[in-house]
């Protein structure tokens, strides 16, 4: 393949090559006042090895920490996990800062959600972050995955939450959702990308 | 522009456009003995505005002219400073090349209460030959009227007096409901001297 411009022969060399690109953009969902879940239930297999979850200033309906599960083959969102939290934050009033674990907030083998982040529900309270989920569509190992969010916390602090683990499972994981844990996900925007 | 193939014009129709994926480049900025590295909204081909949802910054190789400095971004919220109110916080994790000393901790003075003096991205910069620092910022819906404005900074660099790594975390917000058009780098004191920075947007659609 060539290329030209105007008429005018740029390259006419044997194969042209266009890089597509090292990240797409499979997913986008919109959470609308008194969304439960949000959820992808399609698209997440042996395509990419890696798979990329944005969330944008997500508002939850009350103070309330953002979760997310994995469904692993049935139609349940209740894959095993084993996960770690740590959290840093410092007060808006600078009465207050830490860093470190947090034991409330990890999974030793459980099937419940897993904590991504803490949001206040004051009108310019929400949270931002990035959720990585590695080779999914693996059925030898488990499925590692990793996030880290930005957070406004309902007690005016800034809250950097951390947080990784697996899905003890060989079973392909072909689906995620996030859910609050108490109320519904008033606003915000997720979306999923394949890294290829 | 057009595509021909083995002489095969397979479009000659005015512009030819090719998607580059789903991360892409706005913009780099080089510094050269530079007092700070400024991404403005609509300046120089810059785009930060609700084009994208998620911009990332990443800088690489960044070498202050002065020792020991802090390497920091401040945020301009609609006027022409970069003063942008934030809360943060901070903390990194450090170890020497003698393997004798190791730690994690949360790095008061680093953060920020309410304060609008720039966000540190790192801290106890060198200035000899071989010391820079890289690292990366995500910066999410600068242009939300509605919401504070997130970010999300990892950085890394080797702090020469030691000498030890350090590997540095700070999140936070810019506690505003104006938007965020532009964002300025700058050592505490002193030039950058070297370093690239350049700026993604994160597609929407």
């Amino acid at each position: 393949m060539g290329l030209i411009s105007n008429g005018t022969t740029l390259l006419d060399a044997g194969s042209l090559s266009v890089s597509a690109g090292a990240m797409t953009l499979l997913s986008t969902v919109t959470a609308s006042s008194g969304d439960s879940t949000i959820t992808f239930a399609s698209s997440i297999n042996s395509t990419y090895k890696e798979y990329i979850f944005k969330f944008i200033d997500v508002h939850l309906s009350a103070n309330a920490r953002l979760l997310v599960n994995f469904r692993d083959g049935s139609t349940d969102y209740d894959a095993t996990k084993t996960t770690t939290f740590f959290e840093a934050y410092h007060y808006e009033s600078d009465s207050s800062l830490s860093v470190g674990y947090v034991t409330d907030y990890d999974l030793a083998q459980s099937t419940g959600a897993h904590t991504l982040a803490y949001i206040g529900n004051g009108n310019d309270e929400a949270s931002s972050g990035t959720l990585h989920l590695y080779d999914p569509a693996s059925t030898t190992f488990v499925k590692n995955f990793m996030s880290v969010a930005s957070c406004y916390h309902g007690s005016d602090l800034a809250l950097q939450a951390h947080s990784g683990g697996y899905c003890n499972v060989t079973a392909a994981i072909d689906g995620v959702q996030f859910s609050a844990n108490t109320g519904t996900i008033d606003a915000g925007v997720f979306k999923m990308y394949g890294v290829s | 522009m057009a595509v021909v193939s083995n002489g095969t014009t397979i479009a000659d129709a005015g512009s030819f456009s090719v998607g580059l994926g789903d991360m892409v480049h706005i913009k780099t900025l080089t510094a050269s003995s530079s007092a700070n590295l400024s991404f403005v909204h609509g300046t120089s081909s810059v785009v930060l505005d609700s084009t994208y949802p998620v911009y990332l910054f990443s800088w690489i190789n960044c070498h202050p002219a002065t020792n020991n400095v802090t390497f920091k971004a401040g945020f301009r919220d609609g006027g022409t400073n970069y003063d942008a109110t934030v809360t943060s916080n901070s903390f990194n994790a450090t170890a020497d090349e003698a393997g004798t000393d190791a730690g994690l901790n949360y790095q008061n003075g680093r953060d920020l209460a309410q304060g609008t003096g720039g966000q540190d991205l790192t801290a106890f910069n060198g200035n000899q030959n071989d010391s820079a620092t890289s690292g990366q910022m995500y910066l999410f819906d600068p242009s939300s009227t509605t919401y504070v404005k997130h970010f999300i900074i990892t950085s890394q660099q080797m702090n020469p007096e030691a000498p030890f790594t350090t590997n540095s975390y700070h999140s936070g917000y810019c506690n505003v409901t104006a938007a965020i058009d532009g964002v300025q780098f700058s050592m505490s004191s002193g030039n950058i001297d070297s370093g690239t920075i350049k700026l993604y947007g994160i597609k929407d659609s």
